[in-house]
């Protein structure tokens, strides 16, 4: 019995990482970065409006999608709420406190659910890329010529439809095929928050230039602390709260930090959860050295401090 | 192979120590008369984007690029080590590194920072995503030794304690290790006091207790815990291992990942365990080595008696 020698030869073993699409670098080793207003906290929250079909065939599947034999009216409909309820009471949440978050709209959405497309354009949030339903995974293996297909497509039609010029991209489930990076950067998007790997923004190559990858934590995702941890809701909102103090404490002491939180309104926006969201956005809203922003400006702020001394 | 042939060839047992009851033992007594002996072991990791493919183990749920699981530990080294080193510096506590010995050439500012604060450096294998599963004796013997020499010429000296990558094991492991010079093992789990281990070279050997239960990855990824409840397990754990301590020393381990127990949310739960440890004035703050050198230089012997003796009596009985 042994292994194949190859499992005893480390080819990528060398200074920084072992691929090609960032510099390592520690965090507390950059130039300290400076907010608008000199504000310590950046807060940068992101809602993902997603579409689950009832009849999904992508091999990967992703989280939140159907797990009952067809037809699973149970999660379709679960997922559905979040689009039709859960959104709107997130949106009188948000109001209420003042916060402006971003949307990640999955392009099915924008042609299923025109009215509620057009409240989010009403309200002039930034709206990001979201590939074109929860069924379309960007994930190894995928046709190159079908991803560069399904990208032009979820961004066309999320752009025609807005009127924004969208330049922000979350991947569902923040997969990645090998070529979704060089796919993003010919169709205009400046940054993507799949890679989690930081809490600021860094420069991510391909070979179409740099764009920048601004992390979009999971661990303290609403999906992920509720429905895959399955903690309270009432846990949820003390560990967003207890992130947000120890960010804003190491803001006050080595420069500027972000927050990020990701929410679905078909977690969050049930009427049993609501108050905790509320608890988490009053909370942000409370603080003075927040800058609540949206992420376009966050990684605008970010580079324009790029090449400072 | 069928299931049965499978089982007659395979051990029963890891046959690495004998029956030991929690009773009645001979006092194990620290350095200035402390109860408990306490360790952090920061594992320090280097987990491949591309791996070769482990015949028994996948490392990625994912299908290249494992952004999700890759990202993920690469946020450990890139953001949540500094904030786990200034927390133990806070607490005066020196960290003993179970280390992806790869991560001395990827990234060699993470061990100089960690030779200054004299922390420990153990092998934890060469990286994360390469498992002992499939290989020869020799293929394991060799890979350990070569991570064992890049300990020695990065950190300065000669490692003592093994745990092995990703806790992917043969049945030679701990004994390939004896061979080697290592002192000791943390991969068993089944004591709150270092014992002798049996090695087929006959090497004065032990286990010094790491911690499953106390693994902030296996807390968080496995068990699911809410941040706060991980630190008031390491609390309760503390307060009656420092109970049972008065009797006779014991060990309290907190093994970590800078991926997990950094995170924002789940910083303050920690450090709240370690401010109530080290409130305590009859801890030892102390490494894995230390724990080792320590019950080898004054218990190892006379615990191997009294469990020969029990082993006697025992069959006496029967």
């Amino acid at each position: 019995m042994a292994l194949d020698a190859t499992h005893l030869d480390y080819p990528k073993r060398r200074y920084g990482m072992d691929h090609e699409r960032y510099e390592w670098s520690m965090l507390t080793r950059r130039p300290r970065v400076r907010w608008p207003g000199d504000k310590p906290l950046a807060v940068w929250i992101n809602v993902s409006l997603q579409h689950f079909p009832m009849n999904p065939s992508a091999a990967v599947k992703l989280p939140g999608s159907m797990t009952m034999p067809y037809p699973d009216l149970r999660h379709f409909t679960l997922r559905d709420y979040g689009n039709r309820v859960g959104i709107y009471r997130l949106l009188r949440a948000f109001d209420a406190s003042g916060l402006h978050p971003s949307f990640a709209v999955n392009a099915e959405l924008a042609l299923r659910y025109p009215t509620l497309l057009s409240t989010l354009v009403e309200r002039g949030d930034e709206l990001l890329g979201h590939s074109w339903s929860m069924d379309t995974p960007h994930v190894g293996g995928l046709d190159p010529v079908a991803e560069e297909a399904l990208v032009e497509r979820s961004l066309r039609v999320l752009r025609e439809h807005s009127g924004q010029a969208v330049r922000g991209w979350l991947s569902p489930g923040k997969l990645q095929s090998p070529n979704t990076p060089e796919l993003l950067k010919a169709a205009g998007i400046d940054y993507f928050c799949d890679w989690v790997n930081d809490e600021l923004p860094y420069r991510f190559h391909t070979a179409h230039g740099d764009l920048w990858n601004l992390p979009l934590a999971t661990e303290i995702e609403d999906r992920f602390v509720i429905m895959d941890n399955l903690h309270a809701e009432s846990s949820w909102a003390d560990q967003v709260i207890d992130a947000f103090e120890l960010l804003l404490a190491e803001a006050r002491a080595q420069g500027g930090r972000l927050l990020t939180l990701s929410l679905h309104p078909w977690v969050m926006g049930q009427p049993h959860r609501i108050m905790h969201l509320e608890r988490v956005l009053a909370h942000i809203a409370a603080a003075e050295e927040v800058w609540q922003a949206a992420p376009g400006e966050i990684v605008r702020a970010f580079a324009a401090q790029e090449n400072r001394p | 192979m069928s299931a049965a042939n499978q089982a007659a060839t395979r051990r029963a047992d890891t046959g690495h120590y004998d029956y030991w009851p929690y009773l009645n033992r001979p006092r194990i007594r620290w350095p200035n008369g402390a109860r408990v002996a306490v360790w952090v072991a920061p594992n320090i990791e280097f987990y491949e984007l591309a791996p070769p493919a482990n015949p028994a183990r996948a490392a990625w749920p994912h299908p290249y690029p494992a952004v999700p699981g890759y990202s993920i530990r690469d946020y450990g080294n890139r953001v949540g080590h500094m904030r786990q080193m200034d927390l133990l510096d806070k607490y005066g506590i020196r960290g003993s590194i179970s280390l992806s010995t790869a991560l001395c050439t990827h990234h060699p500012e993470i061990i100089a920072m960690c030779r200054e604060r004299d922390w420990e450096f153990f092998s934890h294998g060469i990286y994360n995503t390469r498992y002992t599963y499939g290989m020869s004796e020799e293929q394991e013997r060799g890979m350990i030794r070569e991570s064992m020499e890049t300990i020695a010429r990065h950190a300065g000296r000669m490692p003592a304690g093994y745990l092995a990558p990703a806790l992917s094991h043969s049945e030679h492991t701990l004994d390939l290790f004896a061979e080697l010079g290592g002192l000791y093992s943390c991969d068993l789990f089944h004591d709150d006091q270092p014992t002798p281990l049996r090695v087929r070279g006959g090497q004065p050997f032990v286990s010094v207790p790491y911690s499953l239960e106390l693994n902030d990855t296996i807390a968080y990824v496995v068990n699911k815990i809410e941040p706060r409840r991980y630190g008031q397990m390491i609390k309760d754990s503390f307060d009656r291992l420092y109970a049972e301590g008065a009797e006779s020393g014991t060990v309290m381990c907190i093994p970590t990942h800078n991926y997990q127990v950094s995170c924002p949310h789940r910083l303050k739960a920690f450090e709240d365990a370690l401010a109530h440890i080290t409130g305590h004035a009859d801890v030892w703050l102390t490494t894995g080595r230390e724990i080792a050198e320590h019950f080898l230089a004054r218990h190892h012997d006379e615990v191997l008696a009294d469990i020969a003796a029990r082993g006697t009596a025992a069959a006496a009985q029967g």
